[in-house]
């Protein structure tokens, strides 16, 4: 297997990933940690692959509480992103109600 | 045909990942951030799910729902909470990396041990190990800002801790070495087992002497390791979305945990094997040294005086739930056309932007969430600074005595103020276990009770005095 593709694209992503990451308001560096951590339950797809291609049972067992603490993470991270972000406001006397 | 679009899905979902963390930088557009994250994940999923081997679909239905019934309700934890739900999700993360890393092994090992060359068995080493290191050193970290019974508060520590820690992490990576070199050998699959164990105590020893000052800068490493243990999975599944997700993931994990520890001027290494947090010995030859203590009725004069206001809020604020009562402080003296400002230290809570998020939820404009630098420049001209269960960050000892543990961390310059008043739940030192100097200064006040017991007096007897 040729592996350097695949090495060119963690560095070129840690490149991005570093300078996105730096311009990121401090004052939103509580949601920021959730997000990223919904994103890197990414994982979900390589749970998947093991959960769900028929492989013996006690190999997708293993995926499978895999594929469940992925979504755990994706479902939880980026509802509670959101509710977060919901609440960071310029000055809530001039908009209306809080939704 | 189905290759193709699958690389498009991935492809597409990337694009997704790197906008919606571009557009976390300002708070106009970092919704929008979200549901894009969002589109991204769930196209990775459907993507992944259409592969025609992917044939047991009740199970994966089952682990989905099952997913979702924990997930909704971790998304509604009380906010002064969101440390540990990050923290337990840290773990989530982990166990998955682990999980399936786990399970390529001994399904190659047993079907196809051509799968297991020499780059594949290093990244699933490494995948496995940060997976489970994770998962133990979260659920620890998750379990003290809890403050579970059994999870030790105070940092643990015990003669030769670090060279006993730097040994076992030698044994790993040997271990590690040897089954990378011989992945088919027939004592393989048990080494496989043995690193997992001691990567599950790893993270276990690597969480106990660290104390809950050096909470921020360790959740962001682990969210860093977390994001790795990501990437080392695409490597070994040659899946390019799992690598660049993973490397946004531990690009931020990392940026994140160089700002708290620039934040508090120590070293990666000092935060991770100095055991801070200790309570100090106290000096020989100390003398007895007083607070002045002030009531309600006078602090709430002196603000009520003043034109312009700091108030500097720490972790004891999100102990006490303070942050509502904060809020009606803040509408009383913006009633009173006082210019009011909260000056935010980096690691000020238990998370990174821990400050930020109670602030805004108890509906404070972001507008007037200034950060440490940008606010000691006018600490000079500042009336009243009102400290609300905040301690380290703005004691002078950092500045000036040169054999104190925080000697050399930025703090916010309280002491600059005219006047400051302190809340403080007791006379114990602080999380990092010193002595404040800023409380004895003869410009300071102290009032002594619950952050949220103490705001609520000052609001009542503003609200009493304006009705005059």
């Amino acid at each position: 297997m040729d592996y350097w593709p695949t090495i060119y694209v963690f560095v070129l992503a840690s490149f991005i990933g570093l300078g996105v990451i730096r311009r990121v308001s401090r004052l939103l560096h509580t949601p920021l940690m959730s997000l990223t951590n919904a994103i890197s339950a990414i994982a979900v797809v390589g749970a998947i692959l093991v959960a769900g291609v028929d492989y013996p049972l006690r190999i997708r067992v293993l995926g499978v509480i895999a594929l469940f603490a992925s979504t755990t993470n994706i479902v939880s991270g980026f509802l509670i992103t959101d509710r977060m972000l919901k609440m960071f406001k310029t000055d809530s006397k001039h908009e209306g109600q809080p939704s | 045909m189905m290759y193709g679009v699958s690389q498009l899905g991935y492809l597409v979902a990337s694009a997704l990942f790197i906008f919606a963390l571009h557009w976390m930088n300002t708070p106009k557009t970092a919704r929008k951030g979200v549901y894009a994250g969002g589109a991204g994940t769930a196209i990775a999923i459907l993507v992944t799910w259409a592969e025609p081997s992917v044939v047991h679909h009740v199970w994966i239905v089952l682990a989905i729902v099952a997913g979702f019934a924990v997930g909704i309700p971790l998304s509604r934890v009380p906010l002064t909470a969101v440390p540990q739900r990050t923290a337990l999700s840290h773990a989530f993360g982990g166990a998955a990396a682990g999980l399936v890393g786990t399970a390529e092994y001994y399904l190659r090992f047993a079907e196809g041990p051509a799968f297991l060359t020499p780059f594949r068995m290093v990244a699933l080493i490494a995948e496995i190990i940060l997976g489970y290191l994770t998962l133990t050193g979260s659920l620890m970290a998750a379990g003290k800002l809890q403050e579970v019974k059994w999870v030790p508060q105070r940092p643990v520590t015990y003669p030769f801790q670090n060279v006993i820690n730097l040994l076992l992490f030698g044994i790993t990576l040997a271990l590690a070495a040897a089954i990378a070199l011989h992945p088919t050998a027939a004592y393989a699959p048990i080494l496989f087992a043995v690193v997992i164990a001691l990567a599950l105590l790893f993270g276990v020893l690597l969480i106990i002497p660290i104390g809950g000052a050096d909470m921020p800068t360790v959740i962001a490493i682990l969210n860093s390791y977390a994001g790795l243990s990501a990437v080392a999975m695409g490597f070994v599944l040659d899946n390019k979305l799992l690598i660049t997700a993973g490397a946004l993931d531990g690009s931020s994990g990392l940026i994140l945990a160089i700002i708290m520890c620039k934040a508090m001027n120590r070293s990666f290494t000092n935060v991770l094997f100095g055991a801070f947090g200790q309570v100090q010995q106290v000096k020989a030859g100390g003398e007895e040294r007083v607070y002045k203590s002030e009531t309600p009725e006078g602090a709430a004069q002196a603000l009520e005086q003043a034109s312009f206001v700091v108030i500097i809020p720490g972790y004891g604020m999100a102990v006490a739930q303070a942050q509502h009562k904060v809020r009606e402080l803040y509408d009383q003296l913006k009633k009173r056309g006082i210019t009011v400002k909260f000056a935010i230290h980096p690691v000020a809570g238990r998370m990174p932007g821990h400050m930020n998020v109670l602030l805004a939820e108890a509906d404070i404009p972001y507008t007037d969430l200034v950060e440490m630098d940008e606010i000691n420049p006018d600490m000079p001209q500042c009336d009243v600074a009102l400290v609300v269960g905040a301690n380290d960050v703005v004691n002078p000892a950092a500045r000036t005595d040169k054999t104190s543990p925080i000697y050399g961390m930025p703090i916010i310059d309280a002491d600059k103020a005219r006047s400051v008043f302190a809340i403080k739940r007791s006379k114990n030192p602080g999380f990092a276990g010193i002595d404040n100097e800023l409380y004895f200064s003869d410009r300071t006040w102290m009032l002594f009770g619950d952050a949220k017991n103490v705001i609520g007096e000052l609001v009542k007897q503003l609200a009493g005095s304006g009705m005059h």
